[in-house]
Order: structure tokens, then sequence, then C-alpha cells
């Protein structure tokens, strides 16, 4: 089967904490760490998972710049034999119906059985996958925490409320949203990194792709105005001090709350 | 401004709760309108769907069809676009249905998308503004969307109040003989319940819940310990059932399960709203998180900013001493 996976170069927010800039317009972005966008790794380990039981290849794209090269190596470090990379100026400012445009127009100039994306990246849209299915007119389907491959099909779980599975059988070709936890991603090192450095990575552009002037900022109907500090809410009252006065005021409140008998 | 439509998530012949939040959402962007809900299904669970919503809405659109008997995602999508006029705003919930439904139709019914929207801030015939959260409800964003050619747009669960109001004496129409034959390459087979687990966490009044802070598997039985000096279980967030580090049924959040504790503990979690979802009941809810952004202290009662590999055993130790 040949497997194409959409990933994407996001602030990590697991050695990031996100923070408001000075100017109070964006994120703080010096210092910010990038790593690939995790549920992006469940979708390529699914991928090389199918290709090592059925055959076929598994290539990973992703639409940005230069910077972006480096988690189609680390993707291509984990066993997807390809990595492409969709670049042009004119790219910047697309919004997700500008990106599944550009990589609808990709898709057009192969043959994938399958295509796969993470459930979501940074910005929580989960929407990608959806209108790129949709401009394709390829079955979709969100949150799949199963595949199993059937002939000309796949058997799949989706993970819907209270941890409940619904089961579906969709064709191929389809686009899968997959959901965090179907697998365990595996290990790459930087050994395997090294590996890969050398392997020449193919660039498309707007014109290469025909996509002038249709997933630019001047096509975007969503623009993102600011960033801002999310209101406080109730708010936690914060103990401070000694961790040992602190567990102390926790131990007094947690047995007036019925915490500690 | 184009006319809104709520699309409502149904089951057993009972609205979902959303229902009443789209409806509030819809006010928001047009205060002069009576939104209508659209309503796809078949039999009498659909009619008892309608006639429910009469009461909130000015008309309610009913799509009868049998292929839409359970509510496949892929049907729905085409069911919809062969009924709503384009240019329209069409909102939904933003659950595993609405965000297998919402992209898709967006790009068919040729309208802006905004997934998983908190508020809208102004609204007018051209454009919207609204606030949407990223990086896990760290920060906040407003979005501009044009709504020239319409808008499909998911709200966030529990972020608009239902608004209460006179009845709206709503009329149900039916559009079930604009659609035909509904065909699509996904077929739903079968729901499978999920698998119930060696402890039920449903039924501990004290959780020691966590997240992603806990680090590895081997730091587990650090919550362990203060779970069983307190008489409590643990918990978690889907993070660390990712890792396999616990089992699922001890995931807290609209993917796990529901729990109504007296007091929780969410020790290394940052708070998506989707765990949020899961704590029901108003529990005294005790956050210790070493980043002091991290949005689980919007909601916590009380917040300790540490590192919890650090803090709980020196908690475990104290209250074994008293």
């Amino acid at each position: 089967m040949e497997i194409l996976v959409c990933a994407r170069r996001v602030p990590d927010t697991s050695e990031n904490e996100i923070e408001m800039n000075g100017a109070g317009d964006d994120i703080e972005r010096d210092d910010l760490v990038y790593s690939v966008n995790e549920p992006d790794n469940y979708a390529v380990e699914e991928a090389l998972e199918i290709v090592e039981r059925t055959g076929g290849t598994v290539t990973v794209v992703t639409v940005g710049g230069d910077d972006d090269e480096e988690i189609l190596r680390r993707e291509m470090a984990m066993g997807a034999k390809n990595g492409v990379l969709l670049s042009d100026d004119d790219f910047n400012g697309a919004d997700g119906r500008g990106i599944a445009t550009i990589l609808a127009a990709f898709v057009k100039r192969g043959h994938y059985d399958l295509i796969l994306t993470g459930v979501q990246a940074e910005d929580g849209a989960a929407q990608v996958g959806g209108m790129l299915a949709a401009m394709l007119d390829y079955p979709f389907a969100s949150l799949v925490n199963a595949i199993e491959v059937q002939h000309g099909k796949l058997k799949i779980s989706r993970e819907i409320e209270g941890g409940s599975k619904e089961i579906n059988e969709i064709d191929l070709p389809c686009v899968l949203s997959i959901q965090t936890g179907i697998n365990e991603p595996r290990y790459v090192g930087m050994r395997g990194i090294r590996q890969v450095a050398s392997i020449p990575i193919p660039t498309f552009g707007a014109a290469d792709l025909g996509v002038d002037g249709d997933a630019g900022p001047a096509a975007a109907k969503v623009k993102r105005m600011d960033y801002f500090t999310p209101p406080l809410g109730k708010g936690a009252e914060m103990l401070e001090g000694s961790t040992e006065a602190i567990v102390d005021s926790l131990i007094g409140l947690l047995k007036a709350k019925g915490g500690l008998n | 401004m184009p006319r809104i439509f709520a699309y409502i998530v149904h089951k057993g012949g009972v609205a979902d709760d959303s229902a009443a939040e789209l409806a509030a959402a819809a006010q928001k962007i047009d205060a002069a309108q009576s939104p209508a809900a659209v309503v796809t299904g078949w039999g009498p669970d659909l009619d008892a769907v309608c006639e429910s919503l009469r009461a909130s809405f000015g008309e309610v659109w009913k799509i009868a069809n049998e292929a839409l008997a359970y509510p496949n995602a892929e049907l729905v999508r085409k069911a919809l676009v062969s009924v709503l006029p384009s240019g329209s705003i069409v909102l939904a919930p933003h659950s595993h249905f609405g965000t297998d439904l919402s992209p898709g139709l967006s790009i068919k019914m040729n309208a802006a998308y905004v997934p998983d929207v908190l508020d809208i801030e102004t609204a007018d015939g051209a454009a919207l503004k609204l606030i949407r959260q990223e990086f896990g409800g760290q920060v906040s964003a407003h979005v501009r969307c044009d709504i020239s050619t319409g808008a499909v747009i998911t709200i966030r669960p529990g972020a608009f109040k239902p608004v209460q109001s006179a009845p709206a004496g709503g009329t149900v129409v039916d559009k079930s003989a604009a659609v035909g034959a509904l065909t699509c390459g996904r077929r739903y087979l079968e729901t499978i319940a999920p698998e119930t687990g060696d402890v039920d966490i449903t039924k501990y009044p004290v959780l020691v819940s966590i997240g992603r802070g806990i680090q590895e598997q081997d730091n587990v039985g650090i919550a362990q310990d203060l779970a069983d000096a307190l008489g409590a279980a643990v918990s978690c967030s889907r993070p660390v059932v990712d890792a396999k580090w616990m089992e699922k049924s001890r995931q807290v959040g609209s993917s796990g399960q529901t729990v109504k504790p007296k007091v929780y503990l969410a020790c290394g979690i940052s708070g998506s709203f989707q765990h949020l979802a899961g704590i029901k009941g108003n529990p005294f809810i005790v956050a210790i998180n070493k980043n002091r952004n991290a949005p689980i202290f919007r909601v916590a009662d009380v917040g300790i900013a540490a590192d919890i590999l650090a803090f709980l055993p020196e908690l475990t130790a104290k209250i074994r001493q008293s």
C-alpha cells in the first residue's frame, strides 16, 4: 500500500511553556523548541506498521519552509522512505483550507491508497484531513484508533464518547485522522537521523502544484488576528511558601473538604 | 446577516446538551434572528427530537432518511449539502461527531471553517470576530472569519451558557424530499462499549489524577502511594494512557470516564477541555503543576506550582505521619 502521511513542525508544548511576548500581540517565540507535532508520530508509526504487514512505501509530506525539513528527516529516520516539502513564499498565511488545497494538489500528482494525518496540531483545529478528503472526494474518518487492512478497504475503529469504539469499514483510497495512543511510535536516535541526513528532499512550489493564488493569504477566509492571555476564570488560590508550609495547608484543606479523614 | 442553522446531535429521541449551547451561540451572532435547528435521523426518535426542539428554535428542519438512522458523518454531510442554502452559517458541537462532519462540510458548502470556538466577540454581515484557544488552552486567540460565502463553526462544549427565553413555538419543516439516495465509502458497522478495568474510578470520592507530568511509568507508584494514604484511587489524563502507563479505564475525560468525586487532585495535568469535560459534580480541585500558565489553574480551587515528582512524596509522608 502506498501511504502518504501529512505532518507538521510545531512548538513543542512538552518542552515549552507558551507565554505572551512583551508587546502582548504574539506568543514569545525566542527560545521556543520546535518538534514534529506529536500526533503525527502516531500516524507515521501506523503507516509503517501497515507497510510492514502489506508491503508498499510511506511518504511524509509537510507544507512549510526550510526549517521544516528537520521533521521530514525525523520521520524518515523512523522508516518513511520519502520526504516531500511543499514550500513557497505564497503559502505563508494560508489557513486550514489553504493547507488542504496545497496537499490536495500534491496528492493528485501521485497515487496514494491511504492518506493519514495526526488527530490535530497545536492550534487544536483538527481540520486539514477532513478538508483534504472532501477536496479529493475520498471517504474520511476522524479519531481513528485501530486499522485492519482488508481487500480494497479498511476496517477501522473511531474513538467516540466515554471510551466507546465506533467500528466502520471504509473504501480505499481514503483519508484518516489518527488518534494518539493507537500504537507506540518507535524511538528515533541521533544515529538514525544522521543516516537520512543526505537523502535529497524534493520541494514543490505553488507553480509546480498549480495552486497559484488558491492557497495563500489572499484566499484565506480565516485569519488569526492576535494571541492573548486567557481570562483567569475563577482562578485557583495559589499556595505559596516553603514546601512544608504548603503541605500543611493542603492537608488542612483536604481534611476540610472530605479528602482526608 | 446570513441565516443560521444549528446541527442537532441526538440519541434515543433526546437532543444533546449542545443543542441549547448552539442556540446561545447563534443568538450571540445575531440576536435578531431565530435560528433554525437542522436534524437528521429516522423513525420515531427523530420525530421526538424535532418536537422537543420547537420550544427553542423558530424552525426545525427535519431530514428523515433510513440511511441516517445512525449518524454517519459522511452521509450527514451529503444530506446537509443538499438541503442547506449556500451562504448559511452552520453551527455544530466540537465533539467527535462535529470534528468528523464539519471540515468536509465547509469545503462542500464553499464556506469558511472555524473549529472549537469559545466565544463570539463581534458579528456583522461580512465577518465574525471569534475567540479560540491554542496550545492546549495556554493562550487564546482572536480569529477573523469572512462569512461572505457562509461559515461552518464548531462550538466548544460547555463554552456557551444556554439562554432562558420564551418558548419559540417553532414549526417542523420536513426537508427529507430534498435528499436523494444516500451512499458513501464509509459504512458504520457497530459500537463497542469500553472494557471495564481493575479499578472503577467512578466509585471513589477522592481521586489522585496524574498527567504528562508523571514523566515515566516507574513514577506512577508515587501517585499510588499518595492514593493509598488517602484511601483514594489513581486516575489519569490522556497522555498517560497514550503512553500505556495506565489502562484506558483509568482515563478521565470526554473520551474516557466521567467522574464525580468530592476531591480531585490534578497532578501534572495541564487541563485540556476534553479532560475537564470528564469531571462533574463540582469537586474541590487541587492542581499541582510546575507550569504556572497551565489551564488547570483557571478551574482549580487551590493551586500549587511544583514538580509533582518532588511534591507528592512529601505530601504522602506528612499524611502518613499524621
